[in-house]
């Protein structure tokens, strides 16, 4: 089977990159999972889990926004902020849930709802990781 | 004519100073490669990020594209964002850029215009307010950051679009060195607002993301994605501007050492022609004495 090649980048520097048969990236309006030959694609990411699924092994990344560009060569993951699952510590995380709540409590407007949702999601992210 | 002492006491100075500035030009040399392995690093973002902001950038309808893009119609109001370094000892690093902002501010006020300076980095801020104090509308200090993170890039860029969404000024330009080697750095002013991305150069790459399927819809996509890229922008200056001032220590604390070795030369040269014209007077007084007896 056709694999997919895959850059995982933050503005800081390049984290991983490689092939893969599948990843799995939450886009800002669901979840979708990238395979080799997807559509040309372009999409805002939600605060969320990035899963590079190759062979029988996965890795996941804990991303905190960004945006993902699909082709049917490859995918690159543009996140803000990237951090490996298993490296996800509590106080990191805690700082970016202070970051979100204070950013819901100073908004108005339009932004406001933006930044509900978007503490919305990082509580998910947060019980799904344990916090 | 100094006495002996006094060219001794010389030597040793500037050799302690020699000593300085060739430990200040080793030090510079492991901070400039840091610094040229950091902007490396972060090339791949900007790069992806720049591409596909200027294929949206190019479809985007005029009358409804975010105001970040499209500018406010007027130019009337400049903001300048100077970055310099927060010390000195790097040649002429930090004047160069304050020289380049200093003829644009003086091209700006002749037209009728109005000037906001904001400084990053403490000397283009001692620099500009000498001259500029009451153009000032904010300073944002680097001091005690080992390196350019790019928390720091999101910070200035969220201010900078929090004062153009307030109407504080519409065209924003961006003030830094670009590193082009250890020995020359250029001065470049980069317009961050109204934004601006330049096209990749690959015409095969163009074709393939035209066809892009977008979630949500393009605008909206562009309208997240801007104050992103005018960060990016800001952080890529950043990146070069530590090369660069690096690179200009390490010049100029070359130059410095080389300079400090000759003038040793000469000082030595000196002080061992004093140190014989004295052995020769005592010799003479000597001989004459036994000839007088």
């Amino acid at each position: 089977m056709a694999k997919l090649a895959y850059d995982l980048v933050s503005p800081e520097r390049k984290l991983a990159s490689g092939e893969a048969d599948a990843i799995q990236i939450p886009g800002a309006e669901g979840d979708l999972t990238a395979m080799p030959e997807h559509a040309p694609f372009l999409t805002p990411l939600r605060p969320g889990v990035v899963t590079v699924r190759d062979g029988g092994s996965e890795t996941s990344y804990v991303v905190t926004g960004g945006f993902a560009e699909i082709s049917p060569a490859g995918a690159a993951v543009l996140a803000e902020e990237a951090v490996k699952k298993e490296e996800v510590s509590a106080e990191w995380f805690s700082a970016r849930m202070a970051e979100a709540e204070k950013a819901h409590e100073i908004a108005t407007g339009d932004a406001k709802t933006l930044a509900a949702l978007r503490l919305n999601d990082m509580k998910f992210l947060a019980s799904s990781l344990g916090f | 004519m100094p006495s002996l002492k006094d060219l001794k006491n010389r030597i040793n100075s500037v050799k302690s100073t020699r000593k300085i500035t060739k430990a200040m030009q080793m030090v510079a040399a492991a901070k400039l490669r840091r610094a040229q392995e950091a902007a490396e690093a972060g090339r791949p973002y900007a790069e992806r990020l720049t591409a596909v902001l200027a294929n949206l950038a190019a479809g985007a309808n005029p009358a409804t594209a975010p105001r970040l893009l499209t500018g406010t119609g007027s130019d009337q109001t400049h903001l300048l964002i100077v970055a310099t370094a927060e010390r000195g000892l790097c040649g002429g690093f930090n004047s160069t850029i304050v020289r380049l902002a200093r003829i644009r501010i003086r091209e700006l006020l002749a037209a009728g215009k109005t000037v906001k300076i904001l400084t990053v980095g403490r000397k283009g801020r001692d620099q500009l307010r000498r001259d500029y104090a009451e153009l000032f509308v904010g300073h944002v200090d680097l001091s005690g950051m080992k390196r350019v993170d790019y928390a720091t890039a999101l910070n200035i860029a969220t201010d900078v679009l929090g004062r153009f969404s307030e109407g504080e000024f519409d065209v924003a330009t961006l003030f830094f060195n670009k590193f082009e080697s250890v020995i020359s750095q250029v001065p470049t002013a980069q317009q961050l607002i109204p934004a601006s991305f330049e096209a990749p150069e690959t015409a095969e790459e163009n074709n393939v993301s035209a066809l892009y399927e977008y979630e949500p819809d393009e605008e909206a996509i562009l309208a997240e994605l801007l104050p992103r890229g005018v960060a990016t922008q800001i952080f890529t200056a950043l990146l070069e501007n530590a090369a660069s001032e690096q690179g200009a220590r390490m010049s100029a604390m070359d130059n410095a050492t080389r300079n400090a070795g000759d003038l040793i030369d000469r000082l030595t040269l000196e002080y061992n022609r004093s140190r014989q014209a004295a052995i020769t007077k005592e010799l003479i007084e000597i001989i004459s004495g036994a000839e007088a007896l």
